[in-house]
């Protein structure tokens, strides 16, 4: 049980059932979809770029509490960074999430997704919406699968 | 001396009534185990079942005592091994009822039963313009092969539309039969929603129009005795390990008039009767379909299951599994917020599932933390969740060593995946 309330905090609850920047945006600039075809979770992320900047990122799709959690988390957090700061955050998240590295310090609310180190086979429910920013920034054509 | 003799007979006879699942659970000693802290809650069963202590242990003596490649060596291993492994043809030949133990060939699974169909009946019988008929309720298995097949002869994959309650709409079935069609694949069972063909109509049907018919008995052959002469399909797929069996080991059966006109499927040792650079000889049947050194031990392991499901009868085994549904079905229909998926007037023990605003994933996750487990996700039949307009399911499959108290558990399970998720 103790397991199962540090997988499934409050906020990443909250963001399963309210997901924030939950829409289809009218000036995007880059896009991706993301698919776990384990679970069938399937994203869209939707991004958009000035210069290296994000201004702004939304998502659509359906997907387990993890993975629209982090998406929504993601979302969130990325607004005003850029490009270089998003992927140096996908390093340490990813670190967080497989149990590499214990240190939430930078991460802010993301912190929410260490639980999930405990459950190696959700950690692609996790990564999902993070994996999809990559290929979005890349400027991949593909949808990116986890599998 | 004789009535020493009675005792022990009676001593290894199972009796016949009343089903006592406490004594099945006894053969399964993975069944005893804890997870997370909480008592294994096995209802993973479509997916595979568990293995009684006759199984492990035949495969563990075959090793022990008996190891040694077939139908070659003259020494005593080898006969013996050989012996083992057409026993174990004639056990499944009995199983299925077939007519001649050639008829039985030893693939991987009920997956390369299917692959093998497809390459060497398909190959020479389908062309461009011809179609295949299957179902919406296909599991990608029998799916996939077709859509290979078609693809490179230019024919067409046909698929019969189920109704909502996950029953293959028969007039729409019918419609579909024609001048084109080549074959009929069809699930006997559903691995997800459940539901029972009336493969026996369906057989009726194409045989009318002379059309042949394949039938998928993955999730059929472990619930339900299986009668391919009653039948009269023409192939009869399944894998050993749904059936209590090892992994790695299937069978397909085929009429001997049908397997005769087709190619082989895999060239190599065993299947030939004699090789020259210039041509090859195939071996008469079974063996024409068996390239290659078989899995011998998974063959004597599934003789062992066979064996081990006819002493308790499959009829018995189906009585108490519809048991088990019927107390599950009614007992989920009180669960707030869930709806079950298939509910067809014929159906096996499957039950898949939905969880009002819960993604099955976060379901399987919390359950799994009670000790329950159970399948999430789209089982391998993403058409069929689209039918249903549904990403995934949470599915709850069960097998003879399942309990009453194991369907309260699942219940339990759920109530705390509320408390949890919300």
């Amino acid at each position: 049980m103790s397991d199962l309330r540090t997988l499934y905090q409050e906020v990443i609850l909250d963001h399963s059932k309210r997901p924030r920047n939950f829409r289809l945006p009218a000036d995007s600039n880059r896009q991706a979809e993301g698919f776990n075809p384990l679970c069938g979770d399937r994203i869209t992320l939707y991004l958009k770029l000035d210069g290296d900047r994000i201004t702004d990122l939304a998502f659509q799709g359906s997907g387990c509490a993890i993975s629209t959690a982090s998406a929504s988390l993601l979302t969130e957090t990325l607004r005003g960074k850029t490009t270089a700061e998003a992927e140096e955050l996908f390093g340490k998240f990813h670190d967080l999430v497989t149990g590499k590295a214990k240190g939430t310090d930078s991460l802010g609310k993301l912190a929410v997704f260490s639980g999930v180190s405990e459950f190696p086979i959700r950690v692609k429910c996790a990564t999902l919406a993070w994996h999809t920013l990559k290929s979005a920034l890349e400027g991949g054509e593909k949808p990116v699968s986890t599998e | 001396m004789g009535t020493a003799t009675t005792a022990s007979h009676d001593v290894g006879h199972r009796p016949r009534r009343p089903f006592d699942v406490q004594r099945v659970r006894e053969d399964f000693p993975i069944l005893k185990q804890e997870v997370h802290g909480k008592p294994l809650v096995y209802l993973d069963n479509a997916a595979t079942t568990q293995k009684p202590r006759q199984v492990i242990e035949a495969e563990q003596q075959f090793y022990l005592h008996d190891n040694s490649n077939i139908h070659r060596g003259v020494h005593e291993l080898s006969e013996r091994a050989t012996q083992a492994y057409e026993d174990g043809r004639e056990k499944v030949r009995r199983f299925l009822n077939a007519r001649e133990s050639r008829e039985i060939i030893f693939v991987r699974g009920t997956t390369e039963a299917i692959n093998l169909v497809a390459q060497t009946f398909g190959r020479e019988r389908v062309g461009a313009g011809d179609e295949i008929v299957i179902s919406a309720m296909e599991h990608h298995s029998n799916i996939v092969p077709w859509q290979i097949l078609c693809q490179e002869k230019g024919a067409r994959l046909r698929v019969a539309p189920i109704n909502d309650r996950g029953e293959l709409i028969w007039e729409e079935f019918l419609k579909l039969l024609g001048a084109r069609t080549r074959l009929v694949a069809v699930t006997h069972v559903s691995n997800v929603l459940g539901t029972v063909n009336p493969v026996k109509a369906i057989v009726d049907a194409a045989h009318r129009l002379d059309i042949p018919v394949l039938l998928d008995g993955a999730q059929a052959a472990p619930h339900q005795p299986v009668d391919v002469q009653a039948l009269d399909c023409d192939f009869y797929a399944f894998s050993g390990h749904k059936v209590y069996g090892p992994t790695g080991v299937g069978v397909l059966y085929g009429k001997a008039k049908l397997l005769e006109a087709m190619p082989p499927y895999q060239g190599g040792g065993d299947m030939i009767s004699s090789v020259t650079f210039e041509k090859t000889t195939y071996n008469t049947l079974p063996y024409k379909f068996e390239a290659g050194t078989p899995n011998v031990a998974g063959v004597v392991g599934l003789g062992a299951a066979i064996d081990y499901v006819s002493e308790i009868g499959l009829e018995r085994i189906a009585a108490y599994e519809q048991e088990l549904l019927q107390d599950a079905i009614r007992k989920l229909e009180k669960v707030p917020g869930l709806t079950m998926i298939g509910a067809a007037r014929q159906k096996a023990a499957v039950i898949s599932f939905v969880l009002e605003g819960l993604h099955p994933h976060d379901v399987g996750t919390v359950l799994d933390q009670e000790g329950v487990a159970v399948r999430t996700g789209h089982h391998c039949a993403q058409p069929l969740m689209d039918r249903f307009q549904v990403p995934a399911t949470t599915r709850a499959s069960f097998a003879l060593y399942n309990t009453h108290q194991e369907v309260d558990a699942l219940v339990a399970g759920l109530h705390k995946v509320r408390e949890v998720l919300g």
